[in-house]
């Protein structure tokens, strides 16, 4: 049809330039992911409370924060907060911001599962010997809940990982947006975003495989 | 551990519960006094599981009064310090083992007196591995439960509450999740914990295990106590028409 060559040479060159981005790309993710997570055990707790004043708020912070895009969450912190207090956020905060209340909502909903997945029986055992509830929770239900989590959790960080390629609208300086720049002077969008593209699967590839490991030495003795 | 021996440690009276719209137990009193094993039979819905969960809080009731070793036990669950007061001197073995997976046999008996009692690690695992040997399970302690038949899994149950050094142990039908033969051994280790003076409450299906070690029979049907006495006055000469239809059901098969 027409007489396209695909640039080898192109996108190797891209490759030092689109590294940049890789460390913007890895510290949103899991900068986002580390506060996600304190979110969602913090959540994910509130959420299966007896007390309706720890229930209720939980589950509306899930509902919104899982229900709303996260590129309106980071336009509306980037673009929409500072209005609200008089002063700029960087770029980068904001993108770490976005995935960690974006990552909150949905870990809120793996914590919560991983722990009503725990059967009664664990509970039963631990108050019968005398632990409090704290600690029935700390040393019998946590743990073994937990385990149960990984598969999930890995998931989610690979999917927050993804999401942050939509963070090249607010400029911060990730993945996606060091190919736009470098695009915007050779113009070999297929090879430069092929290579971006072969770079998101490079770091969620290497999590997959940390992840089976580690699924497989958290199951020992399950 | 100062009081007389002659006072019921259990002292449960017209206690009531309900689930939802079913009434479990009605206006059931029961007493127990220290070193007395009291089996309680019934068929299945009848309440004696309910009935012995009361005893350490893990089902609420509705109405009446509980004391537990001198502490006492408010409907609907509250006074929770007494309560947890109560489960530290009052051992449970379940149904369903409910050992902890994630643990070796060994941490499932030390965590309770090191996390409760506040054991050292040393004085803790010294008891563990004295209590596992006595039930015959000393040579599995670094396993994991699921690498244990269910027979060694009820034996490291009873270990883990024993550790406690408890004053009353609950038995919540502690051989029906067995398989046949590994029923004995279970009952052997309770045999030989009746006959050291601990005072247990039994609900179980072993009528001659019952009728063995039992210093009372009690008998429930559909929530209320309809018999109770020694273990040859309800088996032998049942005087409720309830009671002789159970026993007619159960003594034949």
């Amino acid at each position: 049809m027409n007489s396209f060559q695909f640039d080898w040479q192109a996108a190797f060159a891209s490759i030092p330039y689109l590294l940049k981005g890789v460390p913007y790309t890895l510290m949103i993710s899991f900068g986002g992911l580390a506060i996600g997570f304190l979110i969602g055990i913090i959540f994910g707790l509130m959420r299966i409370s007896p007390t309706a004043w720890l229930r209720v708020p939980a589950i509306a912070y899930i509902e919104v924060f899982r229900g709303t895009p996260v590129l309106v969450q980071v336009l509306f912190i980037f673009y929409g907060l500072p209005q609200l207090i008089g002063g700029p956020i960087d770029a980068l905060t904001a993108g770490i911001a976005a995935i960690a209340v974006n990552s909150g909502a949905y870990i809120s909903e793996v914590v919560r599962g991983g722990v009503q997945s725990i059967e009664r029986g664990q509970r039963e055992a631990g108050v019968s010997l005398g632990l409090t509830r704290t600690q029935t929770f700390r040393y019998i239900i946590w743990p073994q809940g937990f385990r149960r989590m990984i598969p999930a959790l890995g998931n989610q960080a690979i999917i927050s990982i993804k999401d942050t390629s939509l963070f090249a609208v607010i400029g911060v300086g990730e993945l996606v947006r060091q190919g736009q720049i470098y695009i915007a002077t050779t113009f070999n969008a297929l090879e430069v975003y092929l290579m971006v593209a072969l770079m998101y699967l490079a770091i969620t590839l290497t999590l997959s495989v940390l992840l089976r490991l580690l699924e497989r030495k958290g199951l020992v003795g399950q | 551990m100062q009081k007389t021996s002659d006072n019921p440690i259990v002292k449960m009276e017209k206690l009531n519960k309900h689930f939802g719209t079913l009434h479990v137990l009605k206006d059931v009193d029961l007493e127990v006094t220290p070193g007395e094993v009291v089996v309680i039979i019934g068929a299945s819905g009848s309440g004696k599981s309910t009935l012995i969960r009361c005893i350490n809080g893990l089902e609420e009731f509705q109405s009446g009064s509980l004391d537990v070793d001198g502490k006492v036990l408010l409907p609907h669950g509250k006074a929770s310090k007494a309560l947890q007061q109560i489960r530290t001197e009052v051992g449970m073995v379940f149904q369903q083992f409910n050992l902890f997976p994630h643990m070796t046999v060994l941490d499932n008996v030390t965590l309770a007196p090191m996390k409760v009692r506040g054991a050292s690690r040393d004085e803790a695992r010294q008891t563990a591995r004295r209590l596992l040997e006595r039930v015959g399970i000393l040579d599995q302690a670094d396993k994991h439960p699921s690498q244990l038949s269910g027979g060694q899994q009820q034996r490291v149950a009873l270990a883990r509450a024993l550790a406690m050094e408890p004053r009353l142990m609950l038995f919540d039908e502690p051989t029906s999740a067995l398989d046949p033969e590994m029923i004995g051994e279970v009952l052997d280790a309770m045999r030989e914990l009746a006959r050291e003076g601990m005072t247990m409450v039994i609900v179980t299906h072993e009528m001659n295990f019952a009728r063995e070690v039992a210093d009372r029979v009690i008998y429930i049907h559909k929530g209320e106590i309809v018999e109770q006495g020694k273990p040859e006055a309800v088996f032998d000469d049942p005087q409720n028409e309830r009671t002789q239809s159970f026993l007619a059901r159960v003594l034949t098969h």
